[in-house]
């Protein structure tokens, strides 16, 4: 009964608080009633977070291709980046991705299947626990998240899993690669799930220099464009990766030979 | 989304017991049809991305008289556009029409076909394969876009597959062209009366193409044989009537920019949202959907062009 009580009187006393809210509450400018819940389930309910708009998702207005949405996020005028949280307010699955720069800038560009019309979140985690917390909104007509692969229909896709396309441009610090992969949602009737769930660059010596957690919302045949300082990247540049059926991707992005 | 709101379009057609709700004014389609030839004319589109404004009215249609009625080539993007071109075309000739081309599979080209569906809708086999394949998503895309212009529109698919050669209809003789490029099966139509060229979306004139099934390479081998044909004048799928052969120098010249800039760019290591940013030179940033055009092009186009520009990098050999 005391304990009852007690509860009553705490809720009382701050009538607007349940149970699931988050310890820090925001005031989400893009109000679409997702916002306490993500901040909750996919942050973690940090208790240092607020939205920053230094952080700058850039992507087009309306989604052309919903198997395609080509974002770019900066976050590089945030001081002492330890994790990009990418995930949208509405979709059957909310998280696309987690970047970890490490010695590379905090800046990502990636393309990921949107199911409807939402933003898409930049949660920027600091060394020290700061959370800042930037968006994009993409209009879309949708279906992206539901279907199934496109290329994938056919019968030679296992000769092609893996394959990697890419390079490294050390005078302006870029990297890009595209690994070939159905990244299947299991959201599709009668196909599992089927994705690349970790991607990371390591330098020629083995040393690791940026990681990414890939998610079911991430594009099929995954691109990304990783962004380095001056002089941050060598001769050559490692990626390794493995699907969750335990596939390996391993490539080496090298400069353009200058003959080409 | 677009599933819901086109029942929901359709629901509310059907709820007439609340007509004060549905009093706002209906919008109509103006068809103003145009000279070109003897006894042909055109309906200019809009030079524009689909608007609530314009109503999807963007796209070039052709009504030709013939002994028989008018033949219409491509019936625009909605029910009542369809509805506003037969009206149009029983004003122009008492006959009514005769038949109907769908030039290829594009929603804003065939969408009014259901108004003419007891007529011969003459359009490639690849045509009526691709309309009876993607049609309902493109309506629901269109419902999406348009909301109550598109109100009762359902998707009809061409009735009747034609093949490259000649084609009479009521007396008057065409000359068919099964051709490609802007999509799997572009049919262009030269009038032999006139020497009129209607060359679909093959051809454009100040309105960016447009290249969501584009294959640039077979586009360009089409334009080759359309300049080869000579014609006195070329009805573009989009934009003014063309005199003097514009349009398709005019679409060869973009389409290879297209290619130039984006191949530069995926070499140069940008990514999409990059390379949408980057600037258009001015004879292209003046043309009509523009820049959006070219930002739907990235997207179309860029994952094929990176993927061919950069360097195999995987360990499978």
């Amino acid at each position: 009964m005391f304990v009852r009580l007690a509860l009553a009187a705490t809720l009382s006393a701050s009538p607007a608080m349940a149970l699931d809210d988050p310890q820090t509450q925001l005031v989400d400018p893009l109000k679409t009633g997702m916002w306490d819940y993500h901040q909750v389930e996919i942050l973690g309910d940090p208790k240092d977070i607020r939205f920053d708009d230094r952080i700058r998702v850039l992507a087009p207005e309306f989604a052309e291709d919903s198997f395609n949405v080509p974002v770019l996020v900066d976050a590089t005028a945030i001081e002492g980046v330890r994790r990009i949280v990418l995930f949208v307010d509405y979709g059957p699955v909310p998280r696309i991705l987690t970047y970890w720069p490490g010695e590379a800038e905090a800046k990502l560009a990636f393309r990921f299947k949107i199911d409807q019309s939402t933003p898409v979140r930049a949660a920027v985690e600091r060394n020290g626990g700061a959370w800042h917390v930037g968006a994009g909104v993409i209009d879309a007509a949708g279906g992206g998240c539901t279907a199934p692969a496109v290329a994938y229909a056919s019968d030679d896709w296992e000769e092609r899993l893996g394959e990697t396309h890419g390079q490294i441009w050390p005078e302006t610090g870029r990297a890009r690669v595209i690994v070939d992969h159905p990244m299947d949602t299991g959201l599709a009737d009668g196909i599992p799930i089927f994705i690349i769930e970790d991607l990371a660059l390591k330098s020629e010596t083995g040393e690791e220099l940026a990681r990414l957690e890939l998610h079911e919302p991430v594009n099929e045949d995954p691109a990304f464009t990783f962004y380095f300082p001056d002089g941050g990247l060598g001769d050559a540049l490692l990626v390794e990766g493995r699907d969750n059926n335990g596939n390996e991707i391993e490539a080496t992005l090298r400069p353009r030979p200058l003959t080409q | 989304m677009s599933l819901s709101r086109r029942a929901a379009l359709g629901g509310m057609a059907a709820a007439l017991t609340a007509p004060r709700a549905f009093a706002a004014v209906k919008r109509q389609y103006r068809l103003e049809p145009v000279p070109v030839a003897h006894d042909m004319w055109m309906i200019e589109g809009a030079t524009e991305y689909f608007t609530d404004a314009n109503g999807g009215a963007i796209v070039n249609c052709a009504l030709i008289r013939t002994e028989d009625g008018i033949v219409i080539v491509d019936s625009g993007p909605s029910r009542r556009y369809g509805e506003a071109l037969l009206a149009l075309a029983n004003e122009l000739d008492g006959n009514g029409v005769a038949a109907v081309v769908n030039t290829h599979h594009h929603p804003d080209h065939f969408l009014g076909n259901q108004v003419f569906a007891d007529r011969p809708i003459h359009a490639l086999p690849t045509t009526k394969a691709e309309a009876e394949t993607h049609g309902d998503a493109f309506a629901d895309n269109m419902y999406l876009l348009l909301g109550d212009w598109m109100r009762g529109t359902e998707m009809v698919p061409p009735n009747s597959a034609v093949e490259g050669g000649e084609l009479i209809i009521g007396g008057r003789a065409f000359d068919l062209l099964p051709l490609a490029g802007h999509t799997a099966a572009d049919l262009a139509m030269l009038d032999r009366t006139t020497g009129t060229l209607i060359a679909g979306d093959l051809a454009f004139l100040n309105r960016a193409p447009t290249t969501p099934s584009a294959n640039l390479d077979v586009w360009r081998d089409s334009l080759d044989l359309l300049e080869g044909v000579g014609a006195a004048g070329v009805l573009p799928g989009h934009g003014p009537l063309d005199r003097i052969g514009d349009s398709l120098r005019q679409t060869r010249a973009y389409l290879d920019w297209l290619e130039t800039t984006m191949s530069e760019a995926a070499r140069s290591g940008l990514d999409m949202v990059e390379v949408m940013a980057l600037p258009l030179p001015a004879e292209y940033a003046a043309m009509g959907a523009m820049p959006q055009e070219f930002h739907r092009s990235v997207v179309h186009l860029f994952g094929r062009i990176e993927r061919r520009e950069l360097p195999r990098a995987d360990h499978k050999g």
